[in-house]
């Protein structure tokens, strides 16, 4: 059985989670290929036009799977505890999808843990649905988050050692499907190696104790995502130069939140980068330059 | 929200003798109501209603909001700005569902930037709760006890309530009064007398009158009736300087007019396991907020035969652009015409209205072929709907 997975959203969050799942289930993975301009417009064309720029993505993603594939997995995702919840973009998906492409063969969990649907119920749910063994699931689903721990935690290594490196540092605070999409947030961290300066991302810091230490930031803040990204900043901000908030446009959460961090972080130099599909590379470029500029001097200076 | 707890017990109820002055939103006629809560929670401090909103209003509220915020939010704050101005001291704000949870907490750090100094008081999430509300309102220097606040709530729930039911029944008549403009002065009055109101044997005496009167307005016969059903996001829906008078418009076309999102839908008529079960095949899931109960309205319309459905939001609501594919088939499988409108601070009046017409004159045209064709076994009487529990 072939299942494709839509490379954009979660699968940066959740990438080697899902895919020793599915193979220690015994199921081929097919997975999109990276985002590039014909899947944007594609997406674009599909989706309501106010939707967020990584939903339209996402949709163009999905497209790309619908004739390589037996099943399109599509989860959703609404909370992992009172305070833990996950954008309303995220409860949606799978209804968007659905009405979209009537056609697609899609399947899927629904995490919702306040609602007694927490990650093994939602995992053994899927397993149902392919016909699988209660056992059989429970095994993939352990090993697959020990996998997925085990890469977390190499990467939360590999980013340790960089902040012991000499140089500029920048700490990239956004959601992962934007820092580590090829098409969207790829320009910016090539532009940011390019200039000489060392990007470190949010999302490879200690998840857990950013969700603890955002609550310095953002008082009550609830949206998970929202709350690593923010706890990074908490916990790094006086170990980095400079900081760039990364923004789709129109993200719903992160307009309140990015405001919130602008007006409270003062110590370090913060700047806000919106992206849109619109987005020119030469705009970006000198926004990113004349920032890394001015943490250069600044490093000169204070030194 | 223990943390919350030991915020509110760091401000003292009454900061240095000075006297209170409540200030809160607006958001439709609901000011009425509130006005007279605020006013029995707290007898010693004085409640300042927000001065209309207007041009200006929006005008500040945009300048100091974040870039790509939703206009609610724009609202609010040039509320508070004009209240702040005013003399208000104590700001309210609520919040729940989508991302108006968090509004507070941004608002109070926009305001506060801007230099105002004031007590800002949260009911959002958790501290909606009635048993978590009265705490606060305690530590805000409300003097009564729990029966006694539970009496004032329940005074202000049946207010809105008795608002919203003529309400309803205003919009869906006020196109067909013989005089135009008597429905509406007769709601302007009940408002007078609810912001006056304090019992339950008035409260009770105000629906019976006004019932009566209600029922005795004369209205026009019409041969074409058109009805549209209007579904989306709250806010836009029940502020009408946000949505720029569009059902006053409506009326002026002669339109019956239909939208059963209301405060006192929200309170007390919505259940979300049922308007999931209601959207049918269109949803499997809720999308956040009130995005399934515009659904299984717009199904609602499309069973009933209406004409047309108008869909509202402002600008970026997550929730309401969850349910947009959904809508599109059931507009699609019911042969119903849905009008999408978006609306943020700078909306332009005359763009809106220019598409309004020609959506009425597109249902106008549509419901004359259906007769020509012999198909007008739809929605051919004059038919109230009362709403299950509006």
């Amino acid at each position: 059985m072939k299942i494709g997975i839509p490379k954009a959203f979660l699968y940066y969050r959740y990438r080697e989670l899902w895919q020793t799942f599915f193979q220690e289930i015994g199921c081929e993975i097919v997975t999109s290929q990276d985002t590039n301009r014909a899947m944007l417009l594609a997406g674009t064309k599909d989706s309501i036009d106010e939707s967020c720029l990584p939903a339209k993505i996402y949709l163009g993603h999905v497209r790309s799977l619908i004739d390589g594939c037996d099943h399109i997995f599509v989860p959703r995702f609404e909370n992992f505890g009172k305070n833990d919840v996950m954008c309303d973009r995220f409860m949606g998906l799978h209804d968007i999808v659905r009405n979209v492409y009537p056609e697609a063969s899609l399947i899927g969990f629904d995490l919702a843990s306040t609602e007694h649907k927490s990650q093994w119920q939602a995992y053994l749910g899927l397993g149902k649905t392919l016909g699988k063994g209660a056992i059989e699931v429970l095994l993939a689903l352990r090993r697959a988050r020990l996998a997925q721990e085990a890469a977390d935690q190499k990467r939360q290594r590999q980013q340790n050692e960089l902040f012991r490196q000499q140089g500029v540092k920048i700490l990239l605070a956004a959601q992962p499907y934007l820092i580590h999409d090829p098409y969207v947030g790829g320009p910016l961290t090539a532009m940011i190696r390019e200039q000489g300066a060392i990007p470190l991302y949010s999302d490879h810091c200690c998840r857990r104790q950013c969700r603890k230490r955002a609550l310095e930031i953002c008082g009550n803040l609830y949206w998970i995502m929202n709350k690593e990204s923010v706890g990074a900043i908490a916990m790094h901000r006086h170990q980095v130069d400079g900081i760039i908030l990364l923004a789709a446009y129109p993200c719903g959460s992160d307009a309140l939140v990015n405001e919130l961090v602008l007006r409270k972080v003062k110590d370090v130099p913060v700047i806000q980068i919106i992206l849109d599909e619109q987005q020119s590379e030469s705009g970006l470029a000198t926004r990113v330059e004349s920032f890394i500029d001015i943490l250069k001097e600044r490093k000169r200076v204070s030194a | 929200m223990s943390k919350q707890k030991q915020k509110g017990r760091e401000v003292p109820g009454i900061q240095g003798g000075k006297e209170q002055v409540f200030s809160f939103p607006h958001m439709g006629d609901y000011h009425v109501p509130i006005a007279r809560l605020l006013e029995n929670m707290f007898p010693s401090g004085r409640v300042l209603v927000p001065p209309p909103i207007t041009k200006q209003t929006i005008a500040l509220g945009s300048r100091y909001s974040p870039d790509f915020i939703c206009a609610p939010f724009k609202f609010n704050v040039g509320n508070y700005i004009e209240a702040l101005a005013k003399g208000a001291n104590v700001l309210i704000q609520t919040g729940l569902g989508c991302r108006f949870g968090y509004f507070g907490e941004v608002q109070e750090q926009i305001l506060r930037d801007l230099g105002y100094e004031f007590q800002f008081f949260s009911l959002a999430r958790e501290n909606a709760r009635l048993k978590n509300a009265y705490q606060g309102f305690r530590q805000l220097g409300c003097p009564h006890s729990p029966a006694k606040f539970l009496f004032y709530v329940l005074i202000a729930a049946e207010s809105i309530r008795i608002m919203d039911h003529f309400a309803f029944i205003m919009r869906e008549r006020a196109g067909f009064a013989q005089r135009p403009g008597s429905f509406e002065y007769l709601y302007g009055c009940m408002l007078e007398e609810l912001r006056q109101v304090s019992s339950i044997k008035e409260l009770l005496a105000i629906r019976r009158q006004y019932n009566e009167a209600f029922g005795k307005v004369e209205m026009r016969q019409t041969q074409h009736l058109l009805r549209v059903g209007i579904v989306g996001e709250l806010y836009t829906l029940m502020e009408p300087y946000s949505n720029l008078f569009i059902e006053k418009e409506l009326a002026r076309h002669n339109i019956m007019v239909s939208r059963r999102m209301s405060a006192a839908f929200l309170l007390f008529g919505k259940n979300s396991r049922k308007s999931l079960k209601d959207t049918g095949k269109y949803m499997r899931y809720w999308p956040g907020a009130n995005a399934t109960d515009s659904v299984a309205q717009s199904r609602y319309y499309g069973k009933l035969g209406y004409d047309g459905i108008i869909h509202m939001k402002s600008y970026g609501c997550t929730p309401e652009i969850n349910a947009m594919p959904a809508l599109h088939n059931v507009g699609k499988d019911y042969n119903i015409p849905i009008l999408y409108l978006s609306f943020d601070g700078q909306t332009n009046e005359t763009g809106v209205l220019t598409r309004l017409e020609a959506f009425v004159d597109m249902l106008e045209m549509r419901r004359k072929t259906f007769e020509e064709d012999g198909l007008s076994g739809r929605g051919h009487r004059f038919y109230f709907d009362k709403g299950s529990r509006s």
